[in-house]
Protein backbone atom coordinates (compact mmCIF):
# COMPACT_ATOMS: atom_id res chain seq x y z
CA UNK A 1 0.00 0.00 0.00
CA UNK A 2 1.02 3.55 -0.63
CA UNK A 3 2.99 4.71 2.44
CA UNK A 4 1.21 8.07 2.45
CA UNK A 5 -2.24 6.49 2.49
CA UNK A 6 -0.97 4.16 5.18
CA UNK A 7 0.13 7.12 7.27
CA UNK A 8 -3.02 9.14 6.65
CA UNK A 9 -5.36 6.21 7.27
CA UNK A 10 -6.54 7.34 10.74
CA UNK A 11 -7.61 10.66 9.25
CA UNK A 12 -9.13 9.22 6.07
CA UNK A 13 -11.06 6.62 8.09
CA UNK A 14 -12.61 9.35 10.20
CA UNK A 15 -13.10 12.13 7.68
CA UNK A 16 -16.74 12.54 8.72
CA UNK A 17 -15.64 13.03 12.34
CA UNK A 18 -13.13 15.66 11.25
CA UNK A 19 -15.75 17.40 9.16
CA UNK A 20 -18.17 17.67 12.06
CA UNK A 21 -15.27 18.70 14.30
CA UNK A 22 -14.39 21.51 11.94
CA UNK A 23 -18.06 22.52 11.78
CA UNK A 24 -18.42 22.52 15.58
CA UNK A 25 -15.27 24.59 16.04
CA UNK A 26 -16.53 26.97 13.39
CA UNK A 27 -19.89 27.34 15.16
CA UNK A 28 -18.28 27.94 18.55
CA UNK A 29 -16.06 30.58 16.94
CA UNK A 30 -18.95 32.20 15.08
CA UNK A 31 -21.01 32.72 18.26
CA UNK A 32 -17.98 33.73 20.31
CA UNK A 33 -16.86 36.22 17.68
CA UNK A 34 -20.31 37.82 17.52
CA UNK A 35 -20.60 38.06 21.30
CA UNK A 36 -17.01 39.22 21.77
CA UNK A 37 -17.38 41.95 19.14
CA UNK A 38 -20.65 43.13 20.70
CA UNK A 39 -19.30 43.05 24.25
CA UNK A 40 -16.01 44.63 23.20
CA UNK A 41 -17.85 47.46 21.47
CA UNK A 42 -19.97 48.12 24.56
CA UNK A 43 -16.87 48.08 26.77
CA UNK A 44 -15.09 50.48 24.42
CA UNK A 45 -18.10 52.78 24.42
CA UNK A 46 -17.94 52.76 28.23
CA UNK A 47 -14.24 53.55 28.21
CA UNK A 48 -14.54 56.55 25.92
CA UNK A 49 -17.74 57.88 27.50
CA UNK A 50 -17.65 61.05 29.64
CA UNK A 51 -19.16 59.15 32.60
CA UNK A 52 -16.46 58.27 35.16
CA UNK A 53 -18.01 55.10 36.63
CA UNK A 54 -18.54 53.71 33.13
CA UNK A 55 -14.91 54.47 32.26
CA UNK A 56 -13.80 52.64 35.36
CA UNK A 57 -16.06 49.70 34.58
CA UNK A 58 -14.61 49.52 31.05
CA UNK A 59 -10.99 49.63 32.10
CA UNK A 60 -11.66 47.19 34.96
CA UNK A 61 -13.24 44.76 32.53
CA UNK A 62 -10.23 44.89 30.23
CA UNK A 63 -7.73 44.71 33.09
CA UNK A 64 -9.36 41.61 34.58
CA UNK A 65 -10.10 39.62 31.45
CA UNK A 66 -6.91 40.43 29.60
CA UNK A 67 -4.70 39.30 32.46
CA UNK A 68 -6.57 36.15 33.45
CA UNK A 69 -5.66 32.99 31.54
CA UNK A 70 -8.44 31.74 29.28
CA UNK A 71 -8.23 28.45 31.14
CA UNK A 72 -9.12 30.15 34.42
CA UNK A 73 -12.06 31.90 32.74
CA UNK A 74 -13.16 28.52 31.37
CA UNK A 75 -12.99 26.83 34.78
CA UNK A 76 -14.70 29.77 36.43
CA UNK A 77 -17.60 29.66 33.99
CA UNK A 78 -17.86 25.89 33.66
CA UNK A 79 -17.33 24.81 37.27
CA UNK A 80 -17.89 28.04 39.21
CA UNK A 81 -21.22 29.19 37.83
CA UNK A 82 -23.05 25.90 38.53
CA UNK A 83 -22.24 26.58 42.21
CA UNK A 84 -24.66 29.48 42.15
CA UNK A 85 -27.28 27.64 40.19
CA UNK A 86 -26.30 28.72 36.67
CA UNK A 87 -26.40 25.53 34.68
CA UNK A 88 -26.09 24.94 31.00
CA UNK A 89 -24.48 22.93 28.29
CA UNK A 90 -20.69 22.91 28.12
CA UNK A 91 -21.04 24.15 24.58
CA UNK A 92 -22.53 27.44 25.77
CA UNK A 93 -20.17 27.67 28.72
CA UNK A 94 -17.32 27.43 26.22
CA UNK A 95 -18.86 30.15 24.06
CA UNK A 96 -19.38 32.35 27.13
CA UNK A 97 -15.81 31.91 28.39
CA UNK A 98 -14.28 32.43 24.97
CA UNK A 99 -16.32 35.56 24.25
CA UNK A 100 -15.72 37.09 27.70
CA UNK A 101 -11.98 36.56 27.31
CA UNK A 102 -11.85 37.78 23.71
CA UNK A 103 -14.03 40.83 24.40
CA UNK A 104 -11.19 42.46 26.35
CA UNK A 105 -8.86 42.14 23.37
CA UNK A 106 -11.56 43.44 21.03
CA UNK A 107 -11.97 46.44 23.32
CA UNK A 108 -8.22 47.10 23.23
CA UNK A 109 -8.15 46.88 19.43
CA UNK A 110 -11.11 49.25 19.08
CA UNK A 111 -9.73 51.74 21.54
CA UNK A 112 -6.35 51.79 19.86
CA UNK A 113 -8.25 52.66 16.68
CA UNK A 114 -10.10 55.53 18.34
CA UNK A 115 -6.90 56.81 19.93
CA UNK A 116 -5.07 56.68 16.63
CA UNK A 117 -7.36 59.33 15.13
CA UNK A 118 -5.53 62.63 15.59
CA UNK A 119 -7.37 65.10 17.80
CA UNK A 120 -7.12 67.63 14.98
CA UNK A 121 -9.57 65.55 12.95
CA UNK A 122 -12.28 65.99 15.57
CA UNK A 123 -11.40 69.61 16.11
CA UNK A 124 -11.58 70.30 12.39
CA UNK A 125 -14.90 68.47 12.18
CA UNK A 126 -16.32 70.65 14.96
CA UNK A 127 -14.76 73.77 13.47
CA UNK A 128 -16.58 73.29 10.15
CA UNK A 129 -19.81 72.94 12.12
CA UNK A 130 -20.47 69.22 12.03
CA UNK A 131 -22.74 67.99 14.79
CA UNK A 132 -21.59 65.35 17.27
CA UNK A 133 -23.29 62.61 15.26
CA UNK A 134 -21.83 63.82 11.96
CA UNK A 135 -18.28 64.14 13.24
CA UNK A 136 -18.54 60.72 14.84
CA UNK A 137 -20.14 58.98 11.88
CA UNK A 138 -18.35 60.69 9.02
CA UNK A 139 -14.97 61.66 10.36
CA UNK A 140 -13.84 59.73 13.39
CA UNK A 141 -15.35 56.27 13.27
CA UNK A 142 -14.43 55.54 9.63
CA UNK A 143 -10.79 56.32 10.39
CA UNK A 144 -10.86 54.53 13.74
CA UNK A 145 -12.38 51.46 12.17
CA UNK A 146 -9.76 51.25 9.44
CA UNK A 147 -6.97 51.33 11.99
CA UNK A 148 -8.78 48.73 14.09
CA UNK A 149 -9.26 46.15 11.36
CA UNK A 150 -5.82 44.51 11.44
CA UNK A 151 -5.68 44.13 15.24
CA UNK A 152 -9.30 42.94 15.25
CA UNK A 153 -8.59 40.24 12.68
CA UNK A 154 -5.55 39.18 14.69
CA UNK A 155 -7.70 39.00 17.82
CA UNK A 156 -10.22 36.80 16.01
CA UNK A 157 -7.48 34.54 14.63
CA UNK A 158 -6.14 34.11 18.15
CA UNK A 159 -9.67 33.37 19.30
CA UNK A 160 -10.08 30.54 16.80
CA UNK A 161 -6.88 28.99 18.07
CA UNK A 162 -7.93 29.55 21.68
CA UNK A 163 -11.17 27.71 20.97
CA UNK A 164 -9.06 24.54 20.83
CA UNK A 165 -9.09 24.62 24.64
CA UNK A 166 -12.85 23.95 24.62
CA UNK A 167 -12.47 20.35 23.47
CA UNK A 168 -10.44 19.54 26.55
CA UNK A 169 -13.25 20.85 28.77
CA UNK A 170 -15.76 18.29 27.69
CA UNK A 171 -17.29 20.21 24.82
CA UNK A 172 -18.16 17.31 22.59
CA UNK A 173 -17.31 17.28 18.95
CA UNK A 174 -14.93 20.15 18.23
CA UNK A 175 -11.58 19.65 16.50
CA UNK A 176 -9.46 19.12 19.57
CA UNK A 177 -12.05 16.75 21.01
CA UNK A 178 -11.72 14.73 17.81
CA UNK A 179 -7.95 14.58 18.32
CA UNK A 180 -8.30 13.61 21.95
CA UNK A 181 -10.96 10.96 21.31
CA UNK A 182 -9.24 9.32 18.37
CA UNK A 183 -5.90 9.05 20.18
CA UNK A 184 -6.91 8.49 23.80
CA UNK A 185 -10.18 6.65 23.29
CA UNK A 186 -9.78 4.70 20.07
CA UNK A 187 -6.05 4.15 20.05
CA UNK A 188 -5.21 5.59 16.64
CA UNK A 189 -1.62 6.70 15.93
CA UNK A 190 -1.01 10.11 17.47
CA UNK A 191 0.96 11.90 14.77
CA UNK A 192 -1.44 11.60 11.83
CA UNK A 193 -4.50 12.25 13.99
CA UNK A 194 -3.09 15.41 15.52
CA UNK A 195 -1.71 16.58 12.17
CA UNK A 196 -5.26 16.26 10.91
CA UNK A 197 -6.45 18.46 13.76
CA UNK A 198 -3.72 21.01 13.10
CA UNK A 199 -4.61 21.07 9.40
CA UNK A 200 -8.20 21.75 10.45
CA UNK A 201 -7.03 24.82 12.36
CA UNK A 202 -4.82 25.90 9.46
CA UNK A 203 -7.87 25.78 7.19
CA UNK A 204 -9.63 28.17 9.56
CA UNK A 205 -6.73 30.45 10.42
CA UNK A 206 -4.31 30.73 7.50
CA UNK A 207 -6.73 32.17 4.90
CA UNK A 208 -7.75 34.85 7.41
CA UNK A 209 -4.12 35.81 8.00
CA UNK A 210 -3.42 35.88 4.27
CA UNK A 211 -6.52 37.96 3.58
CA UNK A 212 -5.48 40.33 6.33
CA UNK A 213 -2.07 40.98 4.80
CA UNK A 214 -3.73 41.71 1.46
CA UNK A 215 -6.34 44.01 3.01
CA UNK A 216 -3.69 45.70 5.14
CA UNK A 217 -1.79 46.69 2.04
CA UNK A 218 -4.98 47.92 0.37
CA UNK A 219 -6.48 50.06 3.11
CA UNK A 220 -3.30 51.27 4.78
CA UNK A 221 -4.07 54.79 5.94
CA UNK A 222 -1.39 57.25 5.04
CA UNK A 223 -0.83 59.75 7.82
CA UNK B 1 -9.19 71.72 23.13
CA UNK B 2 -10.29 68.12 23.10
CA UNK B 3 -11.42 66.03 26.02
CA UNK B 4 -8.19 64.08 25.71
CA UNK B 5 -6.52 66.13 28.41
CA UNK B 6 -9.53 66.52 30.61
CA UNK B 7 -11.62 63.62 31.82
CA UNK B 8 -9.34 60.76 30.93
CA UNK B 9 -5.65 61.03 30.14
CA UNK B 10 -5.75 58.19 27.60
CA UNK B 11 -8.82 59.96 26.37
CA UNK B 12 -10.78 60.28 23.26
CA UNK B 13 -11.31 62.53 20.33
CA UNK B 14 -15.01 61.82 20.34
CA UNK B 15 -16.24 64.87 22.19
CA UNK B 16 -15.17 68.30 23.33
CA UNK B 17 -14.68 69.39 26.92
CA UNK B 18 -18.18 69.29 28.39
CA UNK B 19 -20.11 72.51 28.87
CA UNK B 20 -22.49 73.15 31.77
CA UNK B 21 -25.34 71.21 30.20
CA UNK B 22 -23.08 68.33 29.21
CA UNK B 23 -21.64 68.20 32.69
CA UNK B 24 -25.12 68.01 34.18
CA UNK B 25 -26.00 65.21 31.81
CA UNK B 26 -22.79 63.36 32.72
CA UNK B 27 -23.65 63.75 36.41
CA UNK B 28 -27.11 62.32 35.87
CA UNK B 29 -25.63 59.41 33.92
CA UNK B 30 -23.12 58.84 36.71
CA UNK B 31 -25.92 58.67 39.28
CA UNK B 32 -27.95 56.28 37.13
CA UNK B 33 -24.94 54.05 36.55
CA UNK B 34 -24.07 53.98 40.24
CA UNK B 35 -27.64 53.00 41.16
CA UNK B 36 -27.64 50.28 38.50
CA UNK B 37 -24.25 49.02 39.72
CA UNK B 38 -25.50 48.92 43.28
CA UNK B 39 -28.56 46.95 42.17
CA UNK B 40 -26.36 44.51 40.25
CA UNK B 41 -24.05 44.02 43.23
CA UNK B 42 -27.03 43.39 45.49
CA UNK B 43 -28.56 40.91 43.03
CA UNK B 44 -25.31 38.99 42.67
CA UNK B 45 -24.73 39.09 46.43
CA UNK B 46 -28.24 37.76 47.00
CA UNK B 47 -27.61 34.95 44.57
CA UNK B 48 -24.30 34.08 46.22
CA UNK B 49 -25.92 34.15 49.67
CA UNK B 50 -28.81 31.96 48.50
CA UNK B 51 -26.32 29.32 47.39
CA UNK B 52 -24.35 29.50 50.61
CA UNK B 53 -21.29 31.07 49.00
CA UNK B 54 -20.62 33.31 51.99
CA UNK B 55 -20.24 30.36 54.35
CA UNK B 56 -16.98 30.79 56.21
CA UNK B 57 -15.88 27.26 55.26
CA UNK B 58 -15.59 28.45 51.66
CA UNK B 59 -13.48 31.53 52.38
CA UNK B 60 -11.54 30.79 55.53
CA UNK B 61 -9.06 28.26 54.10
CA UNK B 62 -7.96 30.89 51.58
CA UNK B 63 -8.27 34.13 53.52
CA UNK B 64 -8.15 33.40 57.26
CA UNK B 65 -4.66 32.66 58.63
CA UNK B 66 -6.24 31.19 61.77
CA UNK B 67 -7.95 28.49 59.73
CA UNK B 68 -6.40 25.03 60.15
CA UNK B 69 -5.88 24.38 56.44
CA UNK B 70 -4.76 27.94 55.57
CA UNK B 71 -1.03 27.32 55.79
CA UNK B 72 -1.12 23.91 54.16
CA UNK B 73 -3.33 25.16 51.33
CA UNK B 74 -1.18 28.19 50.60
CA UNK B 75 2.01 26.16 50.67
CA UNK B 76 0.37 23.82 48.17
CA UNK B 77 -0.73 26.71 45.95
CA UNK B 78 2.63 28.48 46.36
CA UNK B 79 4.42 25.45 44.99
CA UNK B 80 1.96 25.54 42.08
CA UNK B 81 2.78 29.19 41.45
CA UNK B 82 6.49 28.36 41.55
CA UNK B 83 5.94 25.76 38.84
CA UNK B 84 3.90 28.21 36.78
CA UNK B 85 6.75 30.71 36.91
CA UNK B 86 9.31 27.97 36.26
CA UNK B 87 7.52 26.72 33.14
CA UNK B 88 6.98 30.26 31.87
CA UNK B 89 10.60 31.23 32.57
CA UNK B 90 12.03 28.20 30.80
CA UNK B 91 9.62 28.65 27.91
CA UNK B 92 10.49 32.31 27.41
CA UNK B 93 14.26 31.72 27.60
CA UNK B 94 14.20 28.81 25.16
CA UNK B 95 11.80 30.70 22.88
CA UNK B 96 14.11 33.69 22.94
CA UNK B 97 17.07 31.55 21.85
CA UNK B 98 15.16 29.65 19.16
CA UNK B 99 13.28 32.75 18.04
CA UNK B 100 16.48 34.78 17.72
CA UNK B 101 18.06 31.98 15.70
CA UNK B 102 15.03 31.91 13.39
CA UNK B 103 14.98 35.69 13.15
CA UNK B 104 18.68 35.93 12.32
CA UNK B 105 18.33 33.15 9.78
CA UNK B 106 15.46 35.10 8.23
CA UNK B 107 17.58 38.26 8.14
CA UNK B 108 20.53 36.49 6.52
CA UNK B 109 18.54 34.61 3.90
CA UNK B 110 17.36 36.67 0.99
CA UNK B 111 14.89 36.23 -1.81
CA UNK B 112 13.70 32.74 -2.58
CA UNK B 113 15.95 31.11 0.01
CA UNK B 114 13.78 32.66 2.72
CA UNK B 115 10.61 31.05 1.45
CA UNK B 116 10.74 27.76 3.40
CA UNK B 117 11.37 29.71 6.61
CA UNK B 118 8.45 32.06 6.01
CA UNK B 119 6.14 29.13 5.33
CA UNK B 120 7.36 27.33 8.46
CA UNK B 121 6.80 30.40 10.61
CA UNK B 122 3.27 30.86 9.29
CA UNK B 123 2.40 27.21 9.77
CA UNK B 124 3.73 27.07 13.33
CA UNK B 125 1.90 30.26 14.22
CA UNK B 126 -1.34 28.60 13.18
CA UNK B 127 -0.98 25.74 15.65
CA UNK B 128 -3.01 26.23 18.86
CA UNK B 129 -0.77 26.05 21.92
CA UNK B 130 -2.98 23.42 23.60
CA UNK B 131 -2.57 21.14 20.61
CA UNK B 132 1.20 21.72 20.60
CA UNK B 133 1.44 20.74 24.28
CA UNK B 134 -0.81 17.72 23.73
CA UNK B 135 1.24 16.75 20.68
CA UNK B 136 4.53 16.97 22.59
CA UNK B 137 3.16 14.95 25.49
CA UNK B 138 1.78 12.19 23.27
CA UNK B 139 4.40 11.94 20.56
CA UNK B 140 7.71 12.38 22.38
CA UNK B 141 7.24 9.39 24.75
CA UNK B 142 6.47 7.23 21.70
CA UNK B 143 9.79 8.30 20.23
CA UNK B 144 11.53 7.23 23.39
CA UNK B 145 12.01 10.77 24.71
CA UNK B 146 10.66 10.39 28.20
CA UNK B 147 10.67 13.75 29.93
CA UNK B 148 9.09 15.35 32.95
CA UNK B 149 5.64 16.79 32.09
CA UNK B 150 7.17 20.22 32.68
CA UNK B 151 9.12 19.83 29.45
CA UNK B 152 6.08 18.92 27.38
CA UNK B 153 4.49 22.16 28.52
CA UNK B 154 7.69 24.09 27.78
CA UNK B 155 8.08 22.51 24.34
CA UNK B 156 4.46 23.22 23.47
CA UNK B 157 4.90 26.84 24.52
CA UNK B 158 8.20 27.20 22.65
CA UNK B 159 6.74 25.99 19.35
CA UNK B 160 4.39 28.94 19.24
CA UNK B 161 6.34 31.60 21.08
CA UNK B 162 9.66 31.16 19.30
CA UNK B 163 8.07 32.01 15.96
CA UNK B 164 6.28 34.95 17.55
CA UNK B 165 9.61 36.19 18.89
CA UNK B 166 11.19 35.66 15.47
CA UNK B 167 8.46 37.90 14.04
CA UNK B 168 8.95 40.50 16.77
CA UNK B 169 12.67 40.47 16.00
CA UNK B 170 11.99 40.93 12.32
CA UNK B 171 9.75 43.91 13.08
CA UNK B 172 12.48 45.31 15.34
CA UNK B 173 15.09 44.96 12.61
CA UNK B 174 12.77 46.55 10.07
CA UNK B 175 12.16 49.48 12.39
CA UNK B 176 15.84 50.42 12.45
CA UNK B 177 16.91 53.34 10.28
CA UNK B 178 18.49 52.05 7.06
CA UNK B 179 21.56 54.19 7.72
CA UNK B 180 22.60 51.86 10.51
CA UNK B 181 23.17 48.95 8.17
CA UNK B 182 24.68 51.14 5.47
CA UNK B 183 27.13 52.68 7.93
CA UNK B 184 28.18 49.26 9.20
CA UNK B 185 28.69 48.01 5.67
CA UNK B 186 30.63 51.17 4.83
CA UNK B 187 32.93 50.45 7.76
CA UNK B 188 33.68 47.11 6.15
CA UNK B 189 31.81 44.89 8.61
CA UNK B 190 30.65 41.56 7.26
CA UNK B 191 26.93 40.77 7.13
CA UNK B 192 27.01 38.68 10.27
CA UNK B 193 29.12 41.27 12.09
CA UNK B 194 26.69 44.00 11.01
CA UNK B 195 23.84 41.99 12.47
CA UNK B 196 25.64 40.97 15.63
CA UNK B 197 27.33 44.26 16.49
CA UNK B 198 25.04 46.91 15.07
CA UNK B 199 21.53 45.74 14.24
CA UNK B 200 20.65 43.09 16.83
CA UNK B 201 21.56 45.10 19.94
CA UNK B 202 19.35 47.94 18.74
CA UNK B 203 16.57 45.63 17.63
CA UNK B 204 16.49 43.97 21.05
CA UNK B 205 16.04 47.35 22.64
CA UNK B 206 13.08 48.14 20.40
CA UNK B 207 11.71 44.64 21.04
CA UNK B 208 11.87 44.84 24.81
CA UNK B 209 8.28 46.04 25.41
CA UNK B 210 6.85 43.39 23.06
CA UNK B 211 9.02 40.77 24.73
CA UNK B 212 7.69 41.67 28.15
CA UNK B 213 4.13 41.48 26.80
CA UNK B 214 4.98 38.06 25.43
CA UNK B 215 5.98 36.94 28.93
CA UNK B 216 2.39 37.70 29.97
CA UNK B 217 1.09 35.51 27.14
CA UNK B 218 3.43 32.69 28.15
CA UNK B 219 2.49 32.97 31.83
CA UNK B 220 -1.18 32.70 30.95
CA UNK B 221 -0.61 29.79 28.61
CA UNK B 222 1.23 27.71 31.21
CA UNK B 223 -2.22 27.05 32.68
CA UNK B 224 -2.91 24.92 29.59
CA UNK B 225 -0.54 22.44 31.24
CA UNK B 226 -3.61 20.97 32.93
CA UNK B 227 -4.30 18.82 29.87
CA UNK B 228 -1.07 16.88 30.46
CA UNK B 229 -1.35 17.00 34.25
CA UNK B 230 1.39 19.53 34.94
CA UNK B 231 0.75 20.70 38.50
CA UNK B 232 0.97 24.45 38.09
CA UNK B 233 -1.12 26.99 39.99
CA UNK B 234 -4.46 26.32 38.32
CA UNK B 235 -4.12 22.54 38.39
CA UNK B 236 -3.18 22.65 42.06
CA UNK B 237 -6.16 24.89 42.72
CA UNK B 238 -8.37 22.31 41.02
CA UNK B 239 -6.87 19.55 43.14
CA UNK B 240 -7.43 21.57 46.31
CA UNK B 241 -11.07 22.22 45.38
CA UNK B 242 -11.81 18.53 45.74
CA UNK B 243 -11.25 18.92 49.48
CA UNK B 244 -12.19 22.54 50.11
CA UNK B 245 -15.28 22.50 47.86
CA UNK B 246 -15.02 26.18 47.00
CA UNK B 247 -14.49 26.53 43.24
CA UNK B 248 -15.72 30.13 42.98
CA UNK B 249 -13.45 31.38 45.77
CA UNK B 250 -10.49 29.36 44.53
CA UNK B 251 -10.77 30.60 40.93
CA UNK B 252 -11.20 34.12 42.27
CA UNK B 253 -7.92 33.88 44.19
CA UNK B 254 -6.08 32.29 41.26
CA UNK B 255 -7.40 34.98 38.92
CA UNK B 256 -6.23 37.69 41.33
CA UNK B 257 -2.73 36.17 41.48
CA UNK B 258 -2.54 36.12 37.69
CA UNK B 259 -3.96 39.62 37.34
CA UNK B 260 -1.49 41.11 39.82
CA UNK B 261 1.51 39.50 38.13
CA UNK B 262 0.39 40.14 34.56
CA UNK B 263 -0.84 43.67 35.13
CA UNK B 264 2.51 44.54 36.73
CA UNK B 265 4.33 43.09 33.73
CA UNK B 266 2.01 45.05 31.46
CA UNK B 267 2.82 48.25 33.34
CA UNK B 268 6.51 47.47 33.05
CA UNK B 269 6.17 46.95 29.30
CA UNK B 270 4.41 50.31 28.95
CA UNK B 271 7.05 52.07 31.05
CA UNK B 272 9.87 50.55 29.01
CA UNK B 273 8.08 51.50 25.81
CA UNK B 274 7.68 55.13 26.91
CA UNK B 275 11.30 55.21 27.94
CA UNK B 276 12.51 53.86 24.62
CA UNK B 277 10.22 56.17 22.68
CA UNK B 278 11.34 59.16 24.71
CA UNK B 279 15.04 58.45 24.34
CA UNK B 280 14.66 57.87 20.62
CA UNK B 281 12.73 61.06 20.03
CA UNK B 282 14.96 62.98 22.43
CA UNK B 283 17.93 61.74 20.46
CA UNK B 284 16.38 62.92 17.22
CA UNK B 285 15.30 66.28 18.54
CA UNK B 286 18.62 66.90 20.25
CA UNK B 287 20.60 66.55 17.05
CA UNK B 288 20.98 69.84 15.28
CA UNK B 289 21.68 69.98 11.56
CA UNK B 290 25.41 70.10 12.24
CA UNK B 291 25.54 66.96 14.36
CA UNK B 292 23.86 64.35 12.25
CA UNK B 293 25.80 61.59 13.96
CA UNK B 294 23.87 62.37 17.13
CA UNK B 295 20.78 60.20 16.84
CA UNK B 296 22.64 57.16 15.57
CA UNK B 297 25.05 57.34 18.43
CA UNK B 298 22.21 57.77 20.90
CA UNK B 299 20.55 54.65 19.63
CA UNK B 300 23.70 52.62 19.93
CA UNK B 301 24.30 53.21 23.58
CA UNK B 302 22.87 50.81 26.15
CA UNK B 303 19.47 51.77 27.50
CA UNK B 304 20.60 52.93 30.91
CA UNK B 305 23.09 55.58 29.86
CA UNK B 306 21.35 56.92 26.80
CA UNK B 307 20.51 60.46 27.59
CA UNK B 308 20.52 62.76 30.61
CA UNK B 309 16.77 63.34 30.13
CA UNK B 310 16.22 59.73 31.04
CA UNK B 311 17.81 59.98 34.46
CA UNK B 312 15.10 62.32 35.63
CA UNK B 313 12.93 60.72 38.28
CA UNK B 314 9.74 59.49 36.60
CA UNK B 315 7.53 61.04 39.29
CA UNK B 316 6.07 64.20 37.90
Amino acid sequence: MDPFLDFAEPVLDNLDLYATGLWTTLRICWWSALLALALGTVVTACRVSPVPPLQRFGSGWVLVLRNTPLTVVFFFVAFGLPEIGVNGEYYWFAVAALSLYTSSFVAEALRSGVNAVPAGQAEAARAVGLTFGQSLGQVILPQAFRTSVPPLVNVLIAMVKNSATAGFFGVAGDLSWVGDTLTSGRGYAVVPVLLGVVIGFWVLVLPAGFLLSVVERKVAVVR
Amino acid sequence: MSARTDTDPTGTVLYDVLGPRGRRRARICTAVVLVAALAAVLAVGRRLADHGQFASGKWAPLFDPRDDSFELLWRFLGEGLRRTVLAAGLAIVVSLVVGTALGVLGALLTGRARWPLTVLIHLLRGVPVVIAIFFAARVLPDLGVDLDVLWYVVIGLVVYNSVVIAEILRAGLNALPGGQREAAVALGLSRTATLRLVLLPQAFRIMLPSLISQIVVVLKDTSLGFIVGYEELLRRGNIAIQTTKNPLQMYLVIAIVYIVINASLGRLAEAVERRTARSRSAGRAGAGPGEQAGPGEQDLRPALVTHPVEDEPPAR
